[in-house]
């Protein structure tokens, strides 16, 4: 397999009254897996449905229900794990963890805390080209999601819609290796690309398919060296949790917060306690969860009403061999394939379905580099100023490789293609007929070209005294002659032209 | 391992079982014989022995990923003592 090298980042530094602090960050990301149904009922896992419509009796925890696993939901989280390089246990099993919500009938939550179905593995987290953290993934386990409270429909009461709750989610637990903010949010967005080039979870974060819980916590210079030299805990600062965040941005807002929280702490003389805090966008600042501190003993057991969870090797290998081509690999073939720069490789793959239309693109052109730079600047820029998904581009591949294959044979010169390209995304049609139809072709015809240029020098005698003097001006010419063959005229035929007539 | 009534107070309130104080020490008291027993099980050696999840050799059941289920929002809210447009109505819980 391909790979690219990278250098290590820096750690982020910040600077404390007394002296400078490291940040040090562990990630759970909850990602709800991309099933019909739920994990241990065949209720919809849709979003957006009238309340309590999506909910099984099972779901609604009446009594005697009995819980039965959803199969694929098992296959997505060992595909997951399969595509983090991740140890897959071919024996796992299901604990409850006890806990009172309105929000969860069962009073547990069906998860897997002693025996996780995907143990470690790794994520490569790309800062900038060259530049990129390898984050340990610690485990994955997979458990119920809980339902949802609505708190502002009504002054004393809140509602409860339990559509969500039951929903399959993994949970995707890194190590603290994570360290900074920007790394954070890097990380969530590398997870969520892996994650939709498996198609294991949509990774839709305003749905909240996509959410994290953050652990954070800081330490002086030199002593994370020693952490990971020793993977002993002592070393590191006491860690806050910042629960339940969606957005990429309140990602870095909170740790930045939290962690100038602790260091303001630490300074005085303090003491950090080791709790559960929430981010306060509105206030830009995180506070504590009291009521979640008191109902933090879970109680787990092994859940009675599930056998162990086994699975077959073969079962395992069957997956890896369906395994598509990941973010990593196709960046690094991108490279070489087509010698792409990491920057442009890096963008096209951010999402597989812009990568495939760029291979399809570098396929029919023949040029991996200029298809990358049309893709890129052209295509995307255009889609970008119309609010438009590459899924819904009026110009398909095809028309994009039939422009590329005009400019490289010269038939069309560079700043026609772009008008070109104009047409096909806004009338649409064939880029060699437009061209032919509309007489857009490249004048490379040398006597028609000589005709032109002739006609300019005559009729302007002053200037051709002038540029004979000053060779820069004759720069003037070929600007006339551009404009009176429409922009046409091979540019570099019109230039030797114009300094040959000249004398030059 | 011994209860004391500040833990059976404790375990009380986890498990949202209202106990008066005064009945307390017998819960404490009633605790401990039942783990008194259970710690007579540590007596069995049991080195080498897998766990057993079942009394019968089955795999765990599988259900295949489909919708079957669901869609019957007024049997899931009929036992709710209120609810409100298709939601239930619980006594304010807020962060």
């Amino acid at each position: 397999m391909l790979d690219l090298t990278y250098e290590t980042p820096k750690p982020k530094v910040i600077a404390g009254a007394k002296h400078d602090w490291e940040l040090v960050i562990g990630m759970e990301v909850h990602a709800q897996v991309a099933s019909q149904a739920k994990l241990f009922s065949g209720a919809s896992t849709k979003f957006g449905a009238e309340p309590n419509s999506n909910v099984s009796f099972i779901d609604a925890a009446m009594p005697g229900m009995l819980p039965v696993i959803n199969e694929y939901c098992i296959e997505q989280a060992v595909r997951t794990g399969l595509g983090l390089k991740a140890k897959i246990n071919l024996t796992s099993a299901f604990d409850r963890k006890n806990y009172f919500y309105p929000d969860l009938p069962q009073g547990y939550q069906i998860s897997q805390l002693y025996h996780p179905l995907v143990g470690e593995g790794e994520i490569l987290v790309d800062m900038e080209p060259g530049i990129a953290r390898l984050v340990r993934i610690e485990r994955i386990h997979v458990e119920q999601d809980a339902g949802k409270s609505i708190h502002d429909m009504d002054p004393n009461m809140s509602f409860v819609d339990l559509n969500r709750t039951g929903v399959a989610l993994m949970e995707i637990v890194s190590r603290p290796d994570i360290r900074g903010p920007e790394e954070a949010a890097a990380y969530i967005a590398k997870l969520r690309q892996i994650l939709r080039y498996l198609g294991t979870c949509d990774g839709n974060m305003q749905n909240g398919n996509l959410r994290a819980d953050v652990n954070v916590s800081v330490c002086l210079p030199g002593q994370y060296e020693k952490y990971q030299a020793t993977q002993d805990f002592s070393h590191l600062g006491t860690r806050c949790e910042i629960k339940n965040m969606n957005s990429m941005r309140f990602i870095q807002q909170a740790i930045d917060y939290e962690a100038r929280r602790q260091i303001a702490i630490l300074e005085a003389g303090g003491k950090v306690d080791q709790e559960t805090r929430l981010y306060d966008p509105d206030k830009g600042e995180t506070r504590s969860m009291r009521s979640k501190e008191e109902a933090h003993d879970y109680r787990y057991f092994p859940c009675p009403d599930l056998l162990p969870l086994e699975i077959e090797q073969g079962w395992v290998d069957d997956i890896k061999a369906s395994l598509p081509e990941l973010p990593d690999q196709k960046k690094a073939r991108f490279v070489t394939e087509f010698g792409l720069s990491e920057y442009d490789a890096g963008v096209l793959t951010a999402e597989v379905i812009n990568a495939d239309y760029f291979e399809k693109v570098a396929a029919g052109a023949g040029d991996g580099k200029l298809a990358a730079n049309w893709v890129i600047n052209e295509l995307f820029g255009r889609l970008k100023k119309d609010d438009r998904d590459i899924t819904d581009s009026p110009v398909d591949p095809d028309q994009l490789a039939g422009i590329i294959r005009l400019i490289k044979s010269d038939a069309i010169s560079g700043k026609i293609a772009k008008d070109l390209f104009e047409i096909v995304y806004t009338e649409g049609g064939d880029p060699e007929k437009i061209v032919e139809d509309r007489g857009m072709k490249q004048v490379t015809d040398t006597d028609a070209i000589e005709a032109a240029v002739d006609e300019i020098i005559a009729a302007n005698p002053a200037q051709v005294e002038k540029a004979k003097a000053n060779p820069k001006l004759a720069g003037w010419f070929v600007g006339q002659v551009m404009k009176a063959t429409g922009g046409k005229a091979n540019p570099k035929a019109v230039n030797d032209l114009v300094a040959s007539k000249l004398g030059l | 391992m011994s209860i004391d009534t500040e833990t059976a107070a404790k375990v009380a309130k986890l498990a949202r079982i209202k106990v008066e104080p005064e009945a307390l020490p017998a819960l404490a008291q009633e605790f401990n014989t039942i783990l008194g027993f259970i710690e007579q099980l540590n007596e069995v050696d049991v080195e080498g022995v897998e766990p057993m999840t079942s009394v019968t050799p089955m795999r765990l059941k599988r259900r295949k990923d489909g919708v079957t289920d669901g869609d019957m929002q007024d049997k899931i809210l009929s036992n709710a003592p209120d609810a409100r447009e298709g939601f239930f109505a619980v006594p304010k819980v807020v962060e």
